[in-house]
């Protein structure tokens, strides 16, 4: 009987005390919180790698792409000069080389360890 | 079980003038680009509704990747590079409705593209700028004794531009579509082998599904870097200084 009413009481009476209490009871649990989960959130951040590995595949593509038509671009080449000059095999062997050279060429501006050449191909 | 490259057999339909399944499809992307666009820019609403908004968002994408590239007044190629991007968006996603043929596949068909894309950088570049257009293969900064290699090395690596743009999109498609249809025939000769392998035919199943995913991610995606790289060739064409 007395139980009730001096909870009750207390309950109206002193909800500032016991507000305050628990506020602050839950503002601390909640940066705990936000502190675990922004470490877990930077802890998860290298296992992320799903995006990152599909975006690797997209760069293989990219640059074998970049060194495989240099190649072929000097085959090309080379091909075309012998038919016309009739210096077969030499200008599809010089040629291939320079293909090589400009496959080279193509990858380190695509791969961005060219910078300052000249602002070309891939970013 | 069928063979994962016959889906890019090319079939005659029309014998008389060569009209084959590749050209249904591309009239058929045609078709689909102009339509649709026709269709969600009909009101031209002050308000747009979904299908203009998107209309609008393509355009202003497309926009500024171009005005990023290659600047302000870049923005006269802006047809060009708008129906190609559209063009390759549309016939990979085409291709990725099962039982359609992918345009983009054949290697003939994006090589077209990108030399319409190194003509035009040509042709301009000479037009409006004559012989200076030339100083694009002679890099700054370079010693005498070293130069007839290196404009050489130059052109070469410029010739190999078409081949890479067209090559890059080609061998994506193939390939993502080659991987389709080997996973799909795994699980058709899983379930086929039976016994304890029938259980293991839902695995290839379920790469399959993520394959499809990523394909069509890439087929996004190589649309987007072909235009990106033609914007930067344009950008060559309309600046070729250093």
């Amino acid at each position: 009987m007395a139980d009730p009413t001096t909870q009750g009481n207390g309950n109206g009476r002193e909800p500032t005390s016991s507000d305050d209490a628990d506020l602050s009871a839950r503002l601390k649990s909640l940066d705990a919180r936000i502190d675990k989960a922004s470490t877990h959130r930077q802890s998860a951040e290298p296992p992320a790698r799903p995006t990152s590995d599909s975006r690797a595949l997209g760069q293989a593509f990219r640059l074998s792409a970049e060194f495989v038509s240099g190649v072929a671009a000097g085959g090309i080449v080379g091909w075309i000069v012998d038919r016309l000059f009739g210096t077969s095999p030499w200008g599809l062997i010089i040629c291939l080389i320079l293909g090589f050279c400009a496959g080279m060429l193509n990858l380190m501006r695509a791969a961005g360890v060219l910078k300052g050449a000249r602002h070309d191909g891939t970013r | 079980m069928a063979s994962p490259i016959e889906q890019f057999q090319i079939k005659p339909i029309i014998p008389v003038i060569n009209f084959t399944n590749s050209s249904l499809f591309m009239v058929g992307a045609t078709a689909v680009i102009v339509g649709g666009l026709l269709l969600a820019t009909r009101k031209r609403a002050m308000v747009p509704d979904r299908a203009q908004s998107v209309a609008e968002i393509l355009h202003d994408f497309i926009a500024s990747t171009l005005v990023d590239a290659t600047g302000k007044e870049g923005m006269k190629f802006f047809p060009l590079v708008f129906s190609l991007f559209m063009f390759v968006l549309t016939a990979n996603l085409l291709g990725m409705i099962p039982g359609f043929f992918t345009v983009t596949s054949h290697v003939i068909v994006t090589f077209a593209l990108a030399l319409l894309v190194i003509g035009t950088v040509v042709i301009y570049g000479f037009v409006k700028h004559g012989t200076h257009f030339l100083g694009l293969f002679v890099p700054s900064g370079v010693p005498v004794w070293l130069l007839p290699f290196i404009v050489v090395i130059e052109l070469i690596s410029f010739l190999s531009r078409p081949i890479s743009l067209s090559l890059r999109l080609f061998a994506n498609m193939l390939a993502g579509h080659i991987a389709l249809k080997v996973f799909a025939g795994f699980v058709v000769s899983l379930l086929a082998a039976g016994g304890a392998l029938t259980i293991l035919a839902p695995l290839p199943l379920l790469m399959a599904v993520a394959l499809m995913a990523l394909e069509f991610l890439v087929a996004a995606l190589q649309a987007y870097v072909f235009t990106v790289l033609t914007c930067i060739y344009l950008n060559d064409a309309l600046h070729p200084g250093h």
